[in-house]
């Protein structure tokens, strides 16, 4: 049974903030990763009672360490930081934690705008196949899937989370 | 007009060398401009270098002279984290054809993945991307008066910039257009682009034959000519070409053909002046207009650098494509 995003951010919300109260971050800065991280983030900004906080959006795709298997993104959108992150605590929001490399890949792009003072993580759903030492600081629900077997965030209205068989090969 | 150039593509037809922009779909040259965009962004950015080409070499191979066209490259090969060699090999007396596969063996010992090249030969890209060996990109860096196919983009990236929408908009091309690389690759991109009034504007003696098959509306009196235009693009006069006797004098040129200011005032009050460069004052453009905030001359060499970005990862990537497609194929013919 697939979780329902929404209950999901009601309680990822709730987490983020305690954890937020307890590291002592008062103005946090929030990013979200193309697409579907910034999805989840303009939910829980919604939740979190922030919906006019501005939203960083990080498109990771110069960055992703497999661009000489996969090539360019034909629609590689540009990333757009509304905000210095010199200093500043950072949200970083994303829908799917998997191998890591996303996480990977975008801390490297944020590192070339700046020195954050700190970065949490949250994702709506971790999925059991790490392969990088990166976990997330707050989490929705953590799934252990079979190996031919993909979840998708489709959204942004509503958020629904599907689950793909990925083709034999 | 020289057919499609299937070479330039792999089998899922992306970009694998970059030599003319004859061809190319509408959807590529988008893909291109939306591309550089995003590489406009990166270059805003405190540190402007992504990660993209590291480990890759790509060789500059410049036959004939260049600042901005080898800078710009130079520039964007090194903001996608590349190794990078400019060469200026002088042109040499030998034939075409063994100084170019001469050149071309001693290039390839050197492992680069990627050459950008300019030659004042038409079609000199084109026959080393025939001749290279598999998997290292050709980008035509400017060809005689055959392409410059990156200048051509920069330039559609500029007008989509300051003007939008191609499907409503006005373009002269002034100048000439008989020795002009930029003018092709102009006006082929401007046609697949979808744009509805490109306009011709040069002395009888500076038009190629065959102008019809780009479309274009041809026209001996700039007055005329400039009515109402969204964009001018205004063309290096070479100065050779006075002796060859194309042209009574310079000023005789510019008092017929220059971009003064009473000129501008004919087009569309929002008009934007663009020149690839380098400029001459006073011969093709008067200093006014070129100083003037309209002109996009300045614009166009920051635009080239994004759009130089965005055409050597797109290439490297379809290269990267073709060379797995290639192994895939090779792995099923050993299975059986």
């Amino acid at each position: 049974m697939l979780p329902q995003p929404a209950s999901l951010i009601e309680e990822m919300a709730a987490g983020l903030n305690r954890h937020l109260a307890e590291q002592g971050i008062e103005e946090p800065r929030f990013v979200g990763i193309h697409t579907g991280g910034v999805w989840v983030a303009n939910a829980l900004l919604q939740a979190m009672d922030l919906a006019d906080e501005p939203l960083g959006i990080l498109n990771v795709s110069f960055y992703r360490d497999d661009f000489s298997r996969k090539g360019l993104h034909p629609q590689v959108r540009p990333s757009q930081l509304p905000f210095d992150i010199e200093n500043q605590h950072l949200v970083l929001i994303d829908d799917v934690l998997m191998s890591g490399r996303t996480i990977r890949a975008a801390l490297n792009e944020l590192f070339d705008y700046g020195r954050p003072a700190s970065v949490t993580l949250v994702c709506l759903l971790e999925i059991n196949a790490r392969e990088l030492p990166i976990r997330p600081d707050i989490v929705g629900q953590t799934l252990s899937l079979p190996q031919n077997q993909r979840v998708k965030l489709t959204g942004p209205e509503p958020l629904a989370i599907e689950l793909r068989e990925l083709d034999p090969q | 007009m020289t057919p499609a150039c299937p070479l330039q593509l792999n089998d899922h037809g992306r970009l694998r060398h970059f030599l003319s922009l004859d061809g190319l779909p509408r959807e590529l040259l988008t893909e291109i401009l939306d591309t550089a965009d995003s590489f406009l962004e990166v270059g805003a950015r405190a540190v402007k270098k992504v990660p993209l080409m590291r480990g890759m070499t790509v060789c500059n191979v410049f036959f004939e002279n260049s600042t901005r066209t080898r800078t710009t490259f130079e520039l964007a090969a090194k903001r996608l984290s590349a190794d990078v060699i400019t060469l200026n090999v002088s042109t040499s007396s030998t034939s075409k054809g063994e100084t170019l596969t001469d050149t071309l063996r001693t290039l390839e010992a050197m492992a680069a993945d990627m050459f950008v090249m300019r030659h004042a030969d038409s079609g000199a890209a084109h026959f080393v991307a025939e001749h290279v060996s598999p998997n290292v990109a050709i980008i035509n860096g400017g060809d005689g008066r055959h392409a410059h196919p990156t200048q051509g983009m920069l330039d559609m990236l500029t007008i989509r910039r300051h003007k939008g929408d191609f499907s409503q908009l006005k373009v002269a091309i002034v100048g000439d257009i008989l020795h002009s690389r930029v003018a092709r690759s102009n006006m082929i991109a401007l046609k697949t682009l979808g744009c509805p009034d490109i306009r011709v504007i040069a002395p009888k003696t500076l038009l190629p034959v065959g102008l019809e098959q780009y479309g274009v509306n041809v026209y001996h009196n700039i007055e005329q000519g400039l009515k109402d235009v969204d964009v001018v693009i205004m063309l290096r006069l070479q100065r050779e070409r006075m002796r060859s006797g194309l042209l009574p004098s310079e000023s005789e040129f510019y008092r017929l053909f220059g971009l003064s200011e009473q000129r501008v005032a004919l087009a569309h009050p929002e008009a934007i002046v663009m020149h690839p460069g380098p400029i001459n004052r006073g011969v093709e453009i008067d200093s006014s207009v070129a100083d003037s905030p309209r002109a996009m001359i300045l614009n166009q060499v920051t635009y080239g650098i994004a759009v130089r970005m965005a055409v050597l990862s797109m290439t490297m990537s379809g290269q990267n494509e073709q060379r797995q497609l290639d192994a895939e194929k090779s792995a099923q013919q050993e299975a059986r």
